[in-house]
């Protein structure tokens, strides 16, 4: 698996301020029927977008976005929290988003988004604050440096992702290479245990 | 030496390759569970890159997430919600055949909710690190294991290398001081847990659950709170091994026999915590002040007694919730009427939950216009329940009584509710929309779910419980 690699994001933000958005409301779990992980964008927050004919929601924060523009979600805490399922992150990439920023990201969500070039940004309060009350605020995310900076107004804060995720992102580029190139440390390691 | 958690032991045993500031440790892992939902992406990726399961000896599958919960007609078929649910199904197969991994498919009498027949094969034992593309994979704890749920990513790395990238989590304890009060079990435990701490309270942490308390459950017991650690942020909840643990375990399939029965006892009993072993966070709770719980909300954490109110509603987060479960504060539980109970998931569909759920439903009927659906965890529970007539006592009561799965838990094989309808379920998740569109969910033991059948409205189970209890001392 490989994906774009991610260094520097600018774009506008979408923002569903609500604490504990689980995955279920990220991709229902009658869309995980699938067997490939590709093309589940349409998906992606479903039941918010649409209503019970499927027609797209009037009060929706989706409607009329061009995801080509908005490609950072803000949310409110504990984002992804919930069952596991790795269509979370599939669903979001496919909309079109690249980064989803929040005072703090459930552990499964946050592992499976970062296997898939979407990158999660856990800021402190006070950015987190600002980015809840500016929605369609410009923002520019900085990978190899580790800062989100609001353009235009002066305003950046620090976040950090974990340092071997961070160089697959910067990189575009599973794990598996690196675990598979511990193939001999495996190997005896089941010998020992044998 | 320095006193070590059971986390630390468990950690130190498995890891091949030290955690460095640039990477991750390489964790070992002794078992996958696989199941539909979660893997055909994985195995896609495998047959790409032309790899192998490196140990399909490791790894063992079965159905449960997309399968009906209704039998097959005359000719044989199951009735599928869609057609992209068989495939999925049919995915599992093939996949199986091709990389000669076990599967407890259909037909198979071991087949079941994967983190039910787990347990039940002897698959999960103490000292193991467990996984499996699923959160609630933190059942497994309960047996002194280190169970969490993984992406599919890394359901493909597990596959290929037998190992993931892991740092090693912070630790936790949440002790169970002192004895449950009657009609009060595991379920309730874990709500008041949630509610505690929260919705991410455990966030970075494992979970080791200590205490009389968790001592004094029963094995089912302690994988009910287990089960439940994801729901408060924890991707793996613990429980010491004990003689419970071991006797669960004595004789089952997939458990040691022999002389490596004698080593494996030996091995299990020094894995609980060191005496003046430090933990990260502690987290205190008196077991006598639990009472039956019920959730109010979209998050599991929104919990209180059954016998109380709802809460006052306060800020924007619980008000949404508040709006979509059509409550409000000062509500008193009693009030609220029920549509539709659900009995089941990975979380309460053992025998214990069944015979405690049937304790309630015995000589009585499910309200006029309640829809009561009973679905056993596995099939090995499925014929123990038969065996002792408690779908008798179901059906007898007005409630349906299915083939295993996780039917309305996750709602993706065709088992929901209809929009607006209230939903009492023993499952572990209340989000909006999770046990259908538009469905309100609120999630309590089996013995509560039960009593809320039988009367149309949320219900204290305890005057059921009782009166049995009186009854049998007669």
């Amino acid at each position: 698996m490989s994906f774009e690699p991610f260094s520097k994001l600018r774009s506008r933000t979408i923002v569903l301020a609500q604490a504990n958005i689980d995955t279920d409301q990220i991709i229902p779990a009658r869309f995980l029927t699938t067997t490939t992980r590709k093309g589940l964008g349409g998906s992606a927050f479903y039941d918010w977008r649409f209503d019970d004919n499927g027609r797209a929601k009037n009060a929706s924060v989706f409607n009329g976005v061009n995801p080509e523009t908005y490609r950072i979600l803000v949310a409110g805490s504990n984002f992804g929290c919930g069952s596991s399922r790795e269509h979370a992150p599939w669903a979001l990439s496919d909309f079109g988003f690249r980064a989803v920023v929040s005072s703090d990201i459930a552990d499964i969500f946050k592992s499976n988004a970062l296997k898939n070039g979407l990158l999660p940004v856990e800021v402190d309060d006070e950015m987190h604050n600002f980015l809840l009350e500016h929605p369609g605020a410009d923002v520019l995310i900085d990978l190899e440096e580790e800062v989100i900076a609001v353009l235009g107004g002066g305003r950046s804060a620090p976040f950090s992702v974990e340092p071997f995720a961070r160089r697959c992102l910067l990189d575009g580029v599973d794990p598996l290479g690196h675990l598979l190139n511990q193939s001999a440390a495996i190997e005896a390691y089941e010998k020992e245990r044998a | 030496m320095k006193p070590q958690t059971m986390l630390d032991k468990l950690w130190a045993r498995h890891v091949v390759v030290e955690e460095r500031g640039d990477a991750p440790a390489v964790l070992y892992i002794d078992l996958h569970l696989v199941h539909e939902v979660t893997s055909p992406q994985a195995f896609s990726v495998l047959d790409e890159q032309g790899r192998k399961v490196h140990r399909p000896d490791r790894t063992i599958a079965t159905l449960d997430h997309s399968t009906p919960t209704l039998p097959a007609n005359d000719k044989g078929e199951l009735p599928y919600a869609t057609p992209e649910a068989k495939q999925q199904v049919e995915t599992l197969i093939r996949n199986c055949e091709t990389h000669g991994i076990q599967l407890y498919g259909l037909g198979d009498p071991h087949r079941g909710i994967v983190h039910v027949i787990g347990p039940e094969l002897g698959a999960t034992q103490p000292g193991m690190t467990i996984v499996c593309g699923d959160s609630h994979t933190s059942t497994h704890g309960a047996f002194g294991a280190l169970a969490f749920g993984i992406g599919t990513t890394e359901v493909g790395h597990v596959l290929a290398t037998q190992c993931v990238l892991q740092r090693k989590p912070k630790s936790m304890r949440v002790t169970f001081d002192g004895e449950l009060s009657p009609g009060v079990g595991a379920k309730d435990m874990a709500l008041a847990m949630i509610a505690k701490v929260g919705a991410d309270g455990g966030q970075g942490y494992a979970i080791e659950f200590a205490g009389d308390a968790v001592r004094a459950l029963s094995m089912e017991g302690r994988m009910t709170l287990c089960n439940m650690s994801i729901e408060a942020g924890a991707r793996s909840g613990m429980v010491a091994p004990d003689d419970k643990t071991i006797a669960f375990l004595e004789g089952r399939e997939r458990a040691p026999t022999g002389d490596g029965w004698k080593r494996a006892i030996d091995d299990w009993l020094s894995l609980p915590t060191d005496e003046g072993a430090v933990f990260d966070k502690e987290v205190r709770l008196e077991a006598a002040a639990i009472s039956p719980m019920v959730t109010y909300g979209v998050s599991p954490d929104a919990a209180a007694p059954v016998s109380s109110k709802v809460p006052e509603i306060s800020g924007e987060v619980a008000r949404i919730a508040a709006d979509y479960m059509q409550v409000h504060g000062g509500m008193a539980f009693s009030d609220i009427r029920v549509d539709r109970v659900f009995i089941g998931s990975c979380t309460n569909s053992r025998l214990s939950d069944l015979r405690e759920a049937a304790h309630v439903f015995a000589g009585r009927k499910v309200s006029k216009g309640v829809i009561a659906l009973v679905v056993p965890g596995s099939e090995e529970i499925k014929r123990a329940a038969e065996a002792e007539g408690l779908d008798k006592v179901f059906l007898s009561a007005g409630a349906e009584w299915r083939e295993p799965g996780c039917s309305m838990c996750i709602a993706m094989n065709g088992d929901k509710g209809a929009p607006g309808e209230l939903v009492v379920s023993t499952s572990n998740r209340n989000f909006m929309g999770r046990q259908g569109k538009g469905v309100r969910t609120m999630l309590a033991s089996p013995a509560t779910a039960a009593a809320s059948a039988v009367e149309g409205r949320i219900a204290d189970p305890r005057p059921y419980l009782e009166e049995r209890k009186m009854a049998n001392v007669v």
